[in-house]
C-alpha cells in the first residue's frame, strides 16, 4: 500500500503573487489547501527599534516606508501621537490638508490594491487602467512634498508646508508629441487644487471603468463570491479593521467613531457588505474610493476658501521659517537645535490610532521626557489580516489561495515592519 | 532558360519529384505559419497595448516592426536549462510533441478551392486527433520538469484539454452532419451561397462553443489555468528557457491560428467571398478566395487577444464545470436537433 501524502508546496517569496516577500507554506490535497503557513519577516528592518534611537521628527521618513502605498497616512499616526504626547494641535488648514492628504492615499492604495487583486484573479487591464490614475495621485504628493512617495509631509504640529500656488507641468520631450503634451498639460494649468479639482472631476468616470470591467462580470463574481467568507463576530476575534472588517458586516470606522482632524465636519459615508466575501470587500473599497473622492472635493473646497497658516508657531516644535532665520538669532538656534536635538516629548504614553485604508494603524508611543521615544510600538492593521489566512484560505483551491491573498490587501512593510 | 529547367525537372524520375513537390509545398505553408506566428505576437503586444492604454513595442525597428525578430534571437541564444533530476529525454521530448501537432495539422487545412497539401477525406478525423495530441507535450513538459508549479500546471492542463477536447469534437461533429463530409474543402463547398448559408447560423450554439472550446484547448486566457501566471507561475513551462520554451510558445500562437482557421473554414464558409449573392460580388471577384479565409481568420485571432485583455482568469474546477455540465449538454441537443433538420430539409442550409 503506496503512503498518500499531501503535496506542500513553497509559494513565495519569488512569486507573482506573493505581493512583495510573502512566503506561504501550502499543504496541499490536490489543488485544495488544507493548511496555509504564512511566513514573515523577510522584510523586516527594525523600524521600531532604529526610532528608538533617533529624535523623534528623524523618524517620520521611516513610517512611510511601513506601508509603502499608503505613505502619508502612516506619518498621519505617527504625528497623531507626538502631538497629543505634546498637547499642540496644528492649524485647521494643515488639519484639512491633511484629511485631504489621507483621503488621496486611501485612492492611492485602493487602486494598487485593486489593480493587484485584479491581476492576481487574472483581469490584467484594470491593473494599468488603475496606474494611470495613480500617476495623477503622485504628482500631488510630488508637488505638496518633493517625493512621490516617501513624502515626509506630516510634521508634529501641521505639514511642511502649504499646497503650492502652481502645478508642475510635464517638458517637451522628443518622445511627446505638442498634441500629447498638450493633453498632458491640461488639468495642470492651475494651481495644486485645480489639478485635485480636476481629478475628483474624472475620478468617479475611472471607477466606472474599473466597475465595467469587473463588478457584473461572471468569471470576477466566480472567482470572488463566497471565497474567504468571515462571520462579522469571527471578524472581530480576529483583529480585523478596515475594508476587511466592513465587508463583513460590521460598521466600524474610526473616521466616524473616533474622528479625528476635521472628519466630523465632512460629510461621507461608511460601506458595508453583508456576506464577508472576497467579492463584498471588493464592493467596500470601491465604494470607499467614491466616499474618498467625496472628502477630497469637500476638503478642496474648504482649503480655497480658507487661506492661512498650516504650521503651529512654536519654534521649540516647528522650524522657523527660512528667512527669519537669516536674520533672527533666536530663529538660528532654534533651527539649529530642532534639527541636531530634535525637541523633547513630555514623560507620558499615548496610542494614535488613524483609519488607514487598510484598517486600524495605530502607534503607541512611550516617551521618558527624551528627544528620543523610549518605546514605539506599530500596529499594523496587515498582520492581523495576514493571520486569518489560513483560516480564510482552508478548504479553498489554490488559485482561490491568490485571490485572498489580493483582498487582504497586505503588504509587507507594514507587517514585517 | 525557364524551358531549360522545365525540361531538366521533367526529365527527373517521378519517385524523386513527389518528394520534392510535397517538401517545397510544406515550405510554402510553414514559413509564412511561422511568420504568422511571429506577427500574432507582435500584434498581440500592440493590440492589447493599445487596450491598455499603453503603446507597446517600439523600439527595435521602425515602429518596433523588428521585435519579434529581436525575441527570437534572443531565445535562440539562451541556453537550454536541464532542470537537476529532471528526465532529460521526455524533458527535451514534449516541446517536440507540443509542435509537432500544431505544425501536421495544417496538411488538410483548405486554403482556397484545391489549394491543400493533402486532400484527405477523412481530414476532420484528422485535425481531431492532431489537436488532441498536442496535450502530451504539455502533460509530458510538467511531468519531466520534476516542478510541483509544472505538475500541477500539467494536471490542470490534462484534465481540461480532455474535458473540452470532447465539447469541441460534438461542435466539429456538427459541421461534419452539415457539410456531409469529413474533408474540410467539402465543408467549405457546402456551404456556398451567401453569409447566410454559412453554417455559423443553423449550428450558432455550436460555433459559439466550438470557439469557446479552441480558447480552452489553446490554454489561453480566460482559461489559461495551466500556465496560471498569478498562481502556478507558468505552469508546466515553468523550467523551460531559450529555444525550448520558445517551442512552446511557438506551439501555443500556431495552435491559436489553426484554430481561428478552422473556425473560419467550418462556420464561416473558409476561403467563400462574404458578397457571394449580392451585388457586391462583381466588385470583389479579383480577391483571391485565401485572402477571405485569412481576414476570417484574423478576426477570430483578434477576439483571442481582445479575450486576453478583458477576462479574468477561470478558476480550474470551474472551467471544469463549464466544459462538462455546460457545453457538452448543449452540444448533444443541438446535435439532435440538427439531426432533424437535416431530416426534414430544412431549407436553405440542408438541402
Amino acid at each position: 500500500m503506496p503512503e498518500i501524502r499531501n503535496l506542500t508546496m513553497n509559494f513565495g517569496p519569488q512569486h507573482p503573487a506573493a505581493h512583495g516577500v510573502l512566503r506561504l507554506v501550502l499543504e496541499m490535497d490536490g489543488e485544495v489547501i488544507v493548511r496555509a503557513d504564512p511566513h514573515i519577516g523577510l522584510l523586516h528592518r527594525a523600524t521600531e527599534k532604529l526610532a528608538e534611537s533617533k529624535p523623534y521628527n528623524q523618524s517620520i521618513g521611516y513610517m512611510d516606508r511601513l506601508d509603502y502605498v499608503s505613505m502619508m497616512c502612516n506619518e498621519h499616526a505617527y504625528v497623531l501621537a507626538m502631538e497629543k504626547l505634546l498637547g499642540i494641535e496644528p492649524p485647521l488648514r494643515a488639519q484639512y490638508i491633511r484629511v485631504m492628504f489621507d483621503e488621496i492615499t486611501r485612492i492611492l492604495n485602493h487602486l494598487l490594491w485593486l489593480g493587484t487583486h485584479a491581476l492576481d484573479v487574472g483581469a490584467m487591464t484594470v491593473f494599468l487602467y488603475c496606474f494611470r490614475e495613480r500617476e495623477d495621485l503622485f504628482d500631488c504628493y510630488e508637488a505638496v512634498s518633493g517625493a512621490r512617495m516617501h513624502a515626509t509631509y506630516y510634521r508634529p504640529g501641521g505639514v511642511y508646508r502649504d499646497l503650492p500656488e502652481r502645478m508642475p507641468q510635464y517638458q517637451p520631450s522628443r518622445w511627446r508629441s505638442a498634441r500629447d503634451l498638450k493633453r498632458m498639460n491640461r488639468a495642470r494649468q492651475g494651481s495644486l487644487l485645480d489639478f485635485i479639482e480636476d481629478f475628483t472631476e474624472r475620478f468617479p468616470r475611472y471607477i466606472e471603468e474599473y466597475e465595467a470591467l469587473l463588478t457584473e462580470n461572471r468569471i470576477w463574481k466566480q472567482r470572488t463570491v463566497g471565497i474567504g467568507v468571515v462571520s462579522p463576530e469571527r471578524a472581530r476575534q480576529l483583529g480585523f479593521t478596515g475594508p476587511m472588517l466592513r465587508g463583513s458586516g460590521v460598521e466600524w470606522d474610526l473616521r466616524k467613531k473616533q474622528p479625528y482632524e476635521v472628519y466630523d465636519r465632512l460629510d461621507f459615508d461608511i460601506p458595508v457588505g453583508t456576506n464577508g466575501d472576497c467579492y463584498d470587500r471588493y464592493l467596500v473599497r470601491v465604494e470607499e474610493m467614491r466616499q474618498s473622492n467625496r472628502i477630497v472635493r469637500q476638503c478642496v473646497e474648504w482649503l480655497r476658501a480658507n487661506p492661512g497658516p498650516v504650521m503651529v508657531a512654536d519654534h521649540k516644535v516647528a522650524p522657523p521659517p527660512r528667512e527669519e532665520m537669516k536674520a533672527d538669532m533666536e530663529a538660528l538656534i532654534h533651527h539649529f537645535k530642532l534639527f541636531t536635538e530634535g525637541f523633547c516629548i513630555p514623560e507620558g504614553e499615548t496610542y494614535a490610532a488613524v483609519e488607514h485604508p487598510k484598517g486600524e494603524f495605530g502607534i503607541y508611543l512611550i516617551s521618558d521626557g527624551a528627544n528620543k521615544p523610549y518605546r514605539l510600538k506599530i500596529r499594523a492593521p496587515g498582520f492581523a489580516h495576514l493571520a486569518a489566512l489560513d483560516e480564510m484560505a482552508r478548504g479553498h483551491m489554490l488559485q482561490d489561495c491568490v485571490a485572498l491573498i489580493g483582498t487582504l490587501d497586505v503588504v509587507f512593510g507594514e507587517i514585517d515592519r | 532558360m525557364t524551358a531549360t529547367l522545365l525540361e531538366f525537372w521533367n526529365g527527373l524520375p517521378e519517385d524523386f519529384r513527389i518528394p520534392v513537390l510535397i517538401l517545397l509545398k510544406i515550405v510554402a505553408i510553414l514559413v509564412p505559419l511561422m511568420l504568422s506566428v511571429a506577427y500574432l505576437t507582435f500584434a498581440e503586444r500592440k493590440i492589447i497595448g493599445y487596450m491598455q492604454i499603453r503603446i507597446g513595442p517600439q523600439r527595435v525597428g521602425p515602429r518596433g516592426w523588428l521585435q519579434p525578430i529581436a525575441d527570437a534571437l534572443k531565445l535562440l541564444l539562451k541556453e537550454i536549462i536541464v532542470p537537476a533530476n529532471a528526465n532529460r529525454f521526455l524533458f527535451l521530448l514534449a516541446p517536440v510533441l507540443s509542435i509537432g501537432p500544431a505544425l501536421a495539422a495544417w496538411s488538410v487545412m483548405p486554403f482556397g478551392h484545391g489549394m491543400v497539401l493533402a486532400n484527405v477525406d477523412a481530414g476532420l478525423l484528422f485535425l481531431l486527433a492532431l489537436t488532441s495530441m498536442g496535450v502530451y507535450g504539455v502533460i509530458i513538459a510538467g511531468w519531466a520538469s520534476n516542478s510541483k508549479y509544472a505538475f500541477l500546471g500539467a494536471m490542470r492542463s490534462a484534465a481540461q484539454m480532455v474535458a473540452y477536447e470532447i465539447a469541441m469534437g460534438f461542435a466539429l461533429v456538427g459541421a461534419l452532419m452539415a457539410g456531409g463530409s469529413l474533408n474540410l474543402g467539402k465543408i467549405v463547398l457546402a456551404q456556398q451561397g451567401g453569409v447566410l448559408h454559412w453554417f455559423w447560423l443553423p449550428l450558432l450554439p455550436l460555433f459559439f462553443i466550438y470557439f469557446i472550446s479552441g480558447v480552452a484547448e489553446t490554454n489561453r486566457a480566460p482559461f489559461d489555468v495551466a500556465e496560471g501566471e498569478s498562481e502556478i507561475v507558468a505552469g508546466f513551462h515553468v523550467e523551460y528557457s531559450g529555444m525550448a520554451f520558445a517551442v512552446f510558445f511557438l506551439a501555443e500562437y500556431a495552435n491559436m491560428i489553426l484554430i481561428s482557421t478552422l473556425a473560419a473554414v467550418l462556420f464561416l464558409g473558409g476561403w467563400l467571398s462574404p458578397f457571394e449573392g449580392t451585388g457586391w460580388q462583381a466588385y470583389v471577384n479579383w480577391v483571391p478566395g485565401t485572402v477571405w479565409l485569412l481576414l476570417k481568420a484574423a478576426g477570430f485571432l483578434f477576439l483571442f487577444l481582445w479575450f486576453r485583455a478583458t477576462f479574468p482568469r477561470y478558476r480550474y474546477d470551474q472551467i471544469m464545470r463549464l466544459g462538462w455540465k455546460v457545453f457538452i449538454p448543449i452540444t448533444i441537443v443541438w446535435l439532435f436537433l440538427e439531426g432533424f433538420a437535416i431530416l426534414f430539409h430544412l431549407q436553405p442550409w440542408f438541402a
